[in-house]
């Protein structure tokens, strides 16, 4: 299996004042292809800041990162837009569709910056995409028509289009009720048997059941990395749950 | 193509905010349309001018007596008596681009048929005083070089001369009618030219052959003006200076003193007017071209209030791929739309408000020039005012924008 992120030694360092804050203290790990990674702590851990770097939107202060065999040290920012574009597909706890703006059209966006793509394949793309999240009969729903869930799956489904090497989810099931939030790890773990990458940024320790390795942080450092070699299917879970919940919705 | 996305996203943006997009506008096509109906007016009123001294004769030249003394005393041009027929008549023969030529002398008085009088003015003159401005007899017939020969008691008049006169609406065509006891017959009704720009009735007026007037009227044998029209325009100069030369050594002027006479043109007449319009239209333009810069300035507030507003959007657009460029064009592009199309709006209702202000009866004219020039500029305001703003959402840290609340 080829590596689809390795990181070597990797050090972030704010300098906030005249204090210097050591967030992340140097990581060194590798994620393969297909796996299904949780990364989690607690609030002040580093996560969100090696999530800020594994994402691209921000660079190390020393260290190394391989994203598909890419150092994205000393790249631009611009290629590193580029990349983002072509490698990544973003998933937000807030959703962050545009507001006003049908699903397809949500879908569309991340190929509307990368010029190979043309407007028929983006179109064919974007359906295609949403398809792959069961939203075939809400193309033309604009975003506040949608619940929570089917925003977050539209937002799966925009990180989809562009066929990432690897989907980031940041906190993606955080602002969902339980039963949606089962209903959205059951989609990642069927992307995740389909064979894609998928690091899984949370707090939440319950979680880490449903993916298939787990690395802990705590103030910058990796405290635990752990496979899961009895991965829990969300789906059954979600069978077990009981139904009055549809009524409520 | 990758423009053609960033106009596409653009429009999506500006669709989304239908309201607060045309409120913006608004101030753009304020602007525009006041610039282009304040240049309409200031083109207009020039227009009109050009159009009424064109049709006194754009070529006319004028030559007066001026600058005469006596004993000392400085004279009024009237009561000199410094141009002669010869000094008509030296032009005649020697002037090369002179095309019509006649001596002028008038008189004011009252003119009487039967009970019926009006004050007036004669013009004693010669048969080409018709061309050179522009007046067409319209019923009767300019007497001809034969009265002027023998200096004939006949006269052409003005409209405004026979309603005065015949007020029955009888045919004043062979009629006596009296100037200071002299008997004249009118041989010809001049057609109605109406007002000119400086307010003066140009049917109120009788011709007549200046041998008529001189002798008759005045019992002068010099003359009080030579009035005569380049044979074209842009050789109206060249005849002025041609002109002055042969009225110089006629009256013996050495080289650094003063002429006693005056050659004027009607263009200069008309450059003065022009220029004064040109001022005018300027300073109207400019108080036009303060309400667009005020719009403009209202595109950069909502631009800067949308980036804020929009600060999360952004966010998520650059972490999905747009670089700084995709954002600053974005936004740039929202700032030029809403300006040409309020641009376009503003020429359309410029174009209106300019012909509902032609039908109150101020002539306007919309010249191409205003029209483009108004364009450009609502362009380079939507540039100018919406780069700052668009540079702005585009330095935002895509980490910092997609959390921002």
């Amino acid at each position: 299996m080829s590596e689809i992120i390795k990181i070597e030694n990797l050090k972030r360092e704010f300098v906030v004042g005249d204090e210097v804050v050591r967030a992340l203290r140097g990581l060194s790990f590798t994620i393969n292809q297909g796996e299904f990674v949780t990364i989690m702590g607690t609030s002040g851990s580093g996560k969100s800041t090696l999530l800020n770097i594994l994402g691209c939107l921000d660079v190390a202060t020393s260290g190394e990162y391989y994203l598909d065999g890419v150092s994205v040290k000393d790249i631009s920012k611009n290629d590193r837009a580029t990349l983002r574009n072509r490698k990544i597909g973003f998933i937000f706890q807030s959703y962050n569709l545009l507001p006003k703006t049908t699903s397809i059209e949500n879908v569309e966006l991340p190929l509307m910056y990368n010029r190979e793509v043309s407007t028929s394949e983006r179109y064919k793309r974007a359906v295609a995409a949403l398809e792959a999240v069961g939203l075939s009969d809400r193309l033309k729903h604009k975003s506040n028509q949608l619940s929570g869930g089917q925003q977050q799956r539209v937002a799966i489904a925009r990180a989809l289009v562009n066929n990432p090497v690897m989907i980031l989810a940041d906190e993606a099931t955080g602002n969902l009720d339980t039963r949606t939030s089962y209903e959205v790890l059951t989609l990642f773990q069927n992307l995740h048997n389909e064979g894609k990458t998928i690091v899984f940024v949370t707090h939440n320790p319950e979680l880490a059941q449903f993916s298939s390795r787990t690395i802990t942080l705590r103030d910058g450092h990796i405290i635990n990395d752990i496979q899961n070699n009895r991965i829990v299917s969300a789906k059954d879970v979600l069978a077990t749950m009981p139904k009055e919940d549809e009524q409520s919705v | 193509m990758d423009y053609r996305n960033l106009i596409k996203i653009a429009i999506k943006a500006l669709a989304n905010n239908k309201m607060r997009g045309f409120l913006t506008m608004l101030g753009i096509i304020i602007g525009v349309a006041s610039v282009i109906s304040m240049l309409a007016i200031g083109g207009g009123s020039k227009q009109s001018i050009r159009e009424e001294i064109g049709s006194m004769g754009s070529n006319m030249i004028m030559v007066s007596p001026g600058n005469g003394r006596f004993g000392g005393v400085r004279q009024s041009a009237s009561s000199m008596q410094t141009l002669k027929m010869a000094d008509y008549e030296s032009i005649v023969r020697e002037a090369s681009y002179i095309a019509k030529i006649t001596p002028t002398v008038n008189a004011s008085g009252q003119v009487i048929k039967g009970a019926n009088n009006t004050p007036t003015t004669i013009y004693g003159v010669n048969p080409e005083y018709l061309d050179i401005r522009g007046y067409v007899v319209e019923s009767g017939s300019m007497f001809d070089d034969n009265d002027v020969k023998h200096a004939n008691k006949v006269c052409v008049v003005g409209k405004t001369v026979v309603t005065e006169l015949f007020p029955n609406g009888e045919d004043p065509l062979g009629q006596i009618i009296r100037y200071n006891k002299i008997p004249m017959k009118i041989v010809g009704v001049l057609q109605s030219k109406g007002y000119n720009t400086m307010g003066m009735d140009q049917d109120d007026l009788i011709i007549a052959p200046y041998t008529t007037v001189q002798k008759r009227i005045l019992a002068i044998t010099y003359i009080q003006g030579i009035t005569a029209s380049a044979i074209s325009e842009e050789y109206t100069d060249k005849a002025i200076d041609e002109m002055t030369q042969i009225l110089q050594s006629n009256h013996g002027i050495k080289i650094g003193q003063d002429n006693d006479f005056n050659v004027r043109s009607q263009q200069e007449m008309m450059e003065t007017m022009s220029s004064v319009m040109d001022l005018l239209t300027v300073l109207l333009a400019c108080v036009a071209g303060i309400s667009l810069i005020v719009g403009g300035i209202g595109i950069m507030n909502i631009m800067y209030v949308s980036v804020t507003e929009r600060t999360r959007e952004i966010g998520l657009r650059m972490s999905i791929g747009a670089k700084e460029r995709h954002i600053l064009f974005q936004f740039l592009i929202e700032a030029v739309i809403i300006s040409v199309a309020g641009g376009i709006i503003g020429v359309v209702v410029g174009v209106g408000v300019s012909k509902i202000i032609a039908m109150f009866g101020t002539p306007t004219l919309v010249q191409g020039y205003s029209i483009l020039l108004s364009f450009a500029v609502c362009t380079i305001t939507g540039i100018f005012f919406g780069w700052y703003p668009a540079k702005k959402a585009s330095q935002l840290n895509p980490i910092d924008a997609i959390r921002y609340e």
